[in-house]
């Protein structure tokens, strides 16, 4: 039996804990807060020397200035440019990758090892140190000339994303029990049956959260953007968003705060949706980039 | 039915009209099945990035700048980029800077990260959840984004930094170690979530009843963190240690943007972004490529524990 004065200085220590916790998490999502307030705050109150902490007229004007307005033209080719590159990526990883993984989950062989230091050993590569070389590559194969730079785009993220791609299917595969596979060939069907009634269905919460992972780092992806794609009319969501203070001295941060927004949103929604897979493991962490 | 693409993904197993074939077939294919799925890969593997890589290379022994991009070839110079790198003071303060940096950011990302981790074995439940999808929308926040937020924060007019510490009109960027502060603040913020949701995973590893055991016979909870939860988070500190140097080590959109480029010069570079500014921004791609290699291979030193510890957990699955 717990006493009554143990209980007191248990549940004490506990708001204790909790206030310690209220403040971490105020001061970790400041940032996020005070980058979507702002986008909605009218332009006084931003531009006060005292910030308004709880906005009451929220505008909308800073989200029309940022994808329509005159001086910053091409969000919506910035869009597009964006989901060209990260749809092809992430639809060619896939495949590519998933085979790869069943090789590596199913399968002994010669030399496997070798490709698995080669898997993680690309993900530890600093990718500042590419840029050169790939530039010079690219451009030696007409590859970044306007009409084919997305390509050249494409294949250097799909060098970037395979490699994690591989890794993180590779233990969503592993942990289908093999029993699941040898009982519906019991059954009398067909090992490719089998796979695509029973582990097909098994893989798909892997290739989702995969898929989610790989478009994140493509959506996000800024330093081959940055020096690929030169063209204002090419450009991906990042390098849009990177020139937006560019030219003047004065920054409206409103429409900048308001351009970061939708730029985070679509990843903030898919981050949220895999959350858990997420702990799933350190294999997560590759996303970082 | 054998026309399904991805039949190859599973072992040749002939159908019974096929029964005379079994044996080659079966033979053969069991052995290069898994070549045949992890072909592709490496195809475009290869192609992508093992083609630059020689490039890496050949480029670092040559004279390559605009007029050789032009012409699509170098000219061929020796060991001399390497000799100017060496003999560049820049170079050095660079790397000196770097590995400052990289100390101090990886330092505080793993205490402030596994810190969380402890606090959220702590507070009330739906705390808990609120802190794990607070961390999770951080964790979420694009780097240009979170550039252009920081950016925001500290600036010196309506900043919201410079209003809650009083500071009046602060410039955050007028001096070296300022810059390299907001982007350690930037960076380390944008790290923690990763660290600490990573962390909090490995918490429960750690078995109730030895905790337990330890409290009751007398043992401090620094203590009991010490001697029981420590070790078993040990390899999950390690993993998760190599990976922050490696990541802040060739660190370059954060500096790269958040400083600025009117900002950037010799003074507060950081490698990646020297390795960038020297190579593309200048357009001496012969040096840069050299610069790349010393960093590679600095990196891939780094590296060698990481990538040693993952194929080694690959084995044991």
């Amino acid at each position: 039996m717990i006493s009554a004065a143990a209980r007191r200085r248990r549940s004490g220590r506990q708001a204790a804990w909790n206030v310690l916790g209220i403040a971490v998490l105020v001061v970790m999502v400041f940032p996020v807060y005070w980058m979507v307030s702002t986008a909605f705050k009218p332009d006084n109150e931003i531009n006060s020397s005292t910030p308004t902490w709880f906005p009451t007229d929220a505008t909308l004007s800073h989200f029309r200035e940022a994808i329509a307005g005159v001086d910053h033209p091409f969000f919506w080719n910035a869009v597009e440019n964006t989901l060209i590159i990260v749809g092809i990526t992430v639809a060619l990883s896939m495949v590519l990758a998933f085979l790869a993984a069943v090789a590596l989950a199913k399968y002994r062989f010669t030399g496997r090892k070798l490709f698995v230091v080669l898997m993680i050993g690309i993900q530890m590569l600093p990718q500042t140190g590419l840029v050169i070389p790939l530039y010079v590559v690219l451009r030696n194969y007409g590859l970044t000339k306007n009409e084919y730079v997305l390509f050249g785009v494409i294949l250097t993220y799909m060098t970037f994303v395979l490699p994690f791609s591989v890794w993180t299917l590779r233990g969503f595969l592993l942990g289908i029990p093999r029993d699941l596979e040898e009982a519906a060939m019991v059954d009398g069907s067909s090992r490719l049956g089998a796979f695509v009634r029973i582990l097909l269905p098994l893989v798909a919460p892997g290739l989702v959260a995969t898929s989610v992972f790989a478009f994140v780092t493509s959506w996000n992806e800024y330093i081959f953007a940055n020096v690929l794609l030169l063209d204002q009319s090419k450009q991906t969501v990042t390098v849009w968003l990177s020139y937006f203070t560019g030219t003047s001295r004065h920054t409206d941060w409103g429409a900048l705060m308001a351009a970061s927004t939708v730029i985070a949103v679509p990843v903030m929604l898919f981050f949220l949706l895999v959350q858990r897979k997420m702990r799933f493991g350190l294999t997560a962490g590759a996303v970082k980039g | 039915m054998t026309s399904f693409p991805a039949e190859p993904s599973i072992t040749a197993e002939p159908g019974v009209s096929r029964a005379r074939r079994r044996l080659t077939w079966a033979r053969v294919g069991r052995a290069s099945v898994p070549y045949l799925l992890i072909l592709p890969v490496l195809a475009a593997v290869g192609t992508i990035l093992g083609y630059p890589l020689y490039n890496l290379v050949t480029l670092s022994f040559q004279r390559y700048g605009l007029f050789e991009l032009i012409q699509h070839s170098g000219h061929w110079i020796g060991t001399s980029n390497y000799g100017s790198i060496l003999h560049d003071s820049v170079f050095w303060h660079t790397l000196l800077r770097t590995v400052i940096f990289t100390i101090a950011n990886v330092g505080l990302t793993m205490v402030l990260g596994t810190a969380m981790a402890l606090l959220l074995v702590q507070v009330s439940a739906w705390l808990r959840v609120a802190l794990t999808v607070g961390l999770v929308l951080v964790w979420s926040v694009p780097a240009v984004v979170a550039v252009q937020i920081w950016y925001w924060m500290t600036n010196f007019q309506n900043g919201v930094l410079n209003y809650v510490l009083g500071a009046g009109e602060h410039d955050w960027y007028a001096t070296t170690f300022s810059q390299l502060s907001i982007v350690t603040a930037l960076i380390v913020w944008a790290a923690i979530p990763f660290v600490t949701i990573t962390v909090y995973a490995g918490l429960a590893q750690v078995p109730a009843e030895l905790v337990d055991a330890a409290s009751i016979d007398g043992a401090g909870s620094v203590r009991i963190f010490r001697d029981v939860t420590f070790p078993i988070l040990k390899p999950i500190l390690l993993i998760l240690t190599s990976l922050s140097i490696i990541w802040d080590f060739g660190v370059f959109t954060q500096p790269y943007l958040l400083i600025g480029k009117e900002h950037l010069n010799s003074s507060n570079y950081l490698m990646g972004v020297y390795v960038y500014i020297k190579g593309y921004a200048e357009a001496d791609f012969g040096r840069g490529a050299a610069i790349s290699i010393l960093m590679l291979l600095i990196v891939a030193i780094l590296s060698v524990f990481y990538v040693r510890k993952m194929v080694r957990m690959e084995a044991v699955e």
